[in-house]
């Protein structure tokens, strides 16, 4: 074969390696959320509270500890599963039941949820029970946000502060 | 045997390249072209250090001062890291494929195939965590897919995903991206590469200059005319709405806005754990491995230097004889191409013709005896005007194919384990010509058979085919199952040539011998 030709050819092949290259290098593009679109996620750690109500030990018990183990209540390990809730202009968006994770059931849950909404005015309950001593939610929290697309509007919690949307 | 149509569509892209870079064929060097990439990622790398900012606050301005402010050094440094980055998994893809297409990773060559699928796995989480230090949205929609596929494993506690956006990414968090990205992976890298290739022999770790040349030169102009940049600054309080994805690394992210983590891992794991028992579905029965005579064997140790698989080892001599080492066969290693028969001088079969002819270091499956037996009755059988003899491969094209009045194909388990004694036997015993035709010119099924055959026909390496046989009634041409046309012409031209030459000397040898 001409050698001419043969260079013609690879020069081809160079191309054709730089396109293929540069183009999957950053193409095509992916769409990771629409356009009018945001996302809403709840997220947070907590400890459901005991399943029975923690004791006062009496001073004379007290006494009877040895002082390292000396504490003012007495409390059972296991913990109540933690029921998670929120909902969007009136319907659920998310909702979660976590059981306390460990072999004696006394850890603490994480919850992670996450939903892609439409960006816009919207009216927010987030709702959460952690107690079998109690019915209904013991947490409640309400707020009309606005969402921009492309907006994370992140709902934390804590045991102070109750749900805070961010 | 590997299912046809896929090596045929293999050795039709090999063909295609083959035509205009011969044995430049990228294909033939696609793991010293993953090696060269690499180089190209370590140097631009280290000066691309030289301006990197380890922070979540500065990381992003100084890649934005790279890629603008230095766009004529550290932004063509930026993109060549990046480009040489893709380049390398495309590389390491083909790579796996050809290894695949050409069934060269079972048997006892189960082992590199099984050390390079975590190195698949290194090379795609070394580019991702490289994608992070950006700190763009795109690292940013990373970071978020990598915490939540975490959170999918048993490992960790807490939400990883939750802990990120509750502000858990901290400088800490990104110096240890840091960390693993420049230090970490790439050390890891080398031990596993390292590992990757401990069983074979001769390793060749760099391209044909030219070929490494023009990719660097393509990736450059790459570079050039486009240059890698980066998307806005992260930040967490949104979602990136559109991502230019690498999709040579971040192909596994988009999967998990329709799966969960865990069906992401499950395809993840269920993919590599296929890749790693390949090595042997369907099972296959291993060839006999080589095994050594003694009391044929001088301890000369080429047999040693030419094992493609480093199965043959060097010992003090045990058997009393008066030489100062003998050879050992690992019979794990072997991987059965007969390639150490062709280099034992002791292969000779003009020895002792009237008893069995054993040799140093032999096949059970095709013994020399047999493959004199069969040189013998190949030649018994030839007519015609110019007789032939094709030493053929089981990888390559069948020679037997060929067999004609005047032709007669003898199949070896290697080109290589042709002593080049036999050339001169065969055409002394009465052939015209002799042909070799083992795989595809630089593409030997076992690595070196062709190249140790050729280079002994040269004189370059021992043993060599004695001076006064007559070059010109040899002929060289491999070819793969799908190239008969190009062996069937050059046998046409050879017999044309040997014709023209005197064909038709054959009586006069036949009575010589
Ligand atoms: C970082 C990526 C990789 C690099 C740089 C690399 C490099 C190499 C090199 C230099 C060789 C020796 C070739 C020779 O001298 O004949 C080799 C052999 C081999 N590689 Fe890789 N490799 C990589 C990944 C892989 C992967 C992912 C696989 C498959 C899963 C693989 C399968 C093989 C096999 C089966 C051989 C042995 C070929 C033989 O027995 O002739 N490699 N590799």
């Amino acid at each position: 074969m001409q050698t001419r030709k043969r260079y013609h050819i690879q020069a081809v092949n160079y191309l054709l390696f730089m396109a293929l290259v540069g183009y999957f290098s950053s193409s095509p593009a992916y769409r990771h959320l629409e356009e009018n679109q945001a996302k809403v996620v709840l997220a947070f750690s907590h400890f459901g509270q005991h399943v029975e109500p923690c004791r006062r030990v009496t001073p004379e018990e007290l006494a009877k500890l040895p002082p390292n183990m000396r504490r003012p209540t007495e409390c059972t390990r296991k913990r109540s599963p933690v029921t998670v809730e929120l909902m969007m202009d009136g319907e659920r968006l998310l909702y979660k039941v976590a059981d306390p994770p460990g072999l004696f059931d006394d850890g603490g849950v994480d919850i992670y949820l996450d939903a892609v909404i439409p960006a816009g005015e919207h009216r927010f309950t987030v709702r959460m029970n952690d107690s079998v001593r109690v019915k209904g939610y013991n947490y409640s929290h309400e707020q009309a946000v606005t969402v921009v697309p492309g907006q994370l509007l992140f709902i934390d919690f804590d045991t102070d502060s109750g749900f805070v949307f961010k | 045997m590997q299912s046809a149509p896929i090596k045929r569509t293999y050795l039709a892209l090999e063909n295609w390249f083959n035509y205009s870079f011969g044995s430049w064929n990228p294909l033939y060097h696609l793991g010293t072209l993953t090696i060269f990439f690499f180089w190209i990622v370590l140097v631009t790398g280290i000066y691309l250090f030289i301006f990197f900012h380890g922070s979540l606050d500065g990381a992003y301005a100084s890649v934005e001062r790279i890629t603008h402010e230095q766009w004529y050094a550290a932004g063509i440094m930026r993109s060549l890291h990046r480009y040489a980055s893709d380049a390398a998994i495309g590389c390491i893809l083909l790579h796996m494929f050809r290894e695949f297409a050409l069934d060269r990773h079972h048997g006892a060559r189960w082992y590199s195939w099984f050390t390079g699928v975590p190195l698949l796995w290194m090379v795609v989480t070394l580019g991702i965590t490289g994608y992070w230090l950006v700190w763009d949205q795109l690292a940013q929609y990373i970071a978020i897919g990598s915490a939540h596929l975490m959170d999918a494993l048993p490992i960790f506690f807490g939400s990883m995903t939750g802990n990120f956006l509750e502000g858990a990414l901290s400088d800490r968090f990104f110096i240890l991206i840091e960390f693993l990205h420049l230090l970490g992976q790439p050390m890891l890298l080398v031990f596993a590469l390292w590992l990757h290739v401990r069983r074979l022999s001769n390793v060749n770790i760099h391209p044909p200059r030219g070929l490494a040349i023009g990719s660097l030169a393509a990736l450059l102009a790459l570079s050039l005319a486009k240059p890698a940049v980066s998307h806005g600054p992260a930040d967490l309080s949104t979602v990136p709405q559109i991502l230019n994805l690498d999709w040579f690394y971040l192909n596994i992210y988009p999967l998990l806005d329709y799966w969960s983590a865990g069906q992401v891992w499950m395809l993840a794991f269920g993919v590599t754990f296929l890749l790693l028992v390949l090595p042997w579905v369907p099972p296959r029965k291993k060839g006999a491995a080589a095994v050594v005579d003694l009391s044929h064997c001088d301890g000369c140790k080429q047999c040693f230097d030419d094992c493609p698989f480093d199965a043959i080892s060097v010992q003090a001599r045990t058997d009393g004889a008066p030489h100062e080492h003998e050879v050992v066969v690992d019979p794990v290693l072997c991987a059965s191409c007969g390639i150490c028969v062709g280099s034992c001088h002791y292969s000779n079969p003009f020895r002792k013709a009237e008893t069995e002819l054993k040799t140093g270091i032999d096949m059970p499956q095709l013994p020399a005896e047999e493959m004199r037996a069969r040189t013998d009755a190949a030649i018994a059988e030839l007519g015609g005007e110019v007789g032939i003899v094709i030493f053929g491969c089981e990888h390559g094209f069948d020679v037997t194919l060929l067999n004609s009045e005047d032709t007669r194909g003898i199949k070896l388990l290697c080109s290589g384990m042709l002593p080049p004694s036999f050339i001169d036997y065969a055409l002394r015993k009465g052939a015209d010509g002799v042909m070799i035709a083992g795989c595809r010119h630089a593409d030997c099924y076992f690595r070196f058979g062709n190249r140790w055959m050729e280079q002994r026909l040269e004189g370059a390496r021992n043993p060599i085919l004695r001076k006064r046989v007559d070059r010109g009634r040899i002929v060289i041409q491999g070819g793969a199952e799908t190239d008969r046309r190009v062996v069937e012409s050059a046998l046409a031209r050879f017999r044309q040539q040997l014709s023209e030459n005197g064909g038709k000397r054959r009586e006069g040898k036949i009575a010589d011998a």
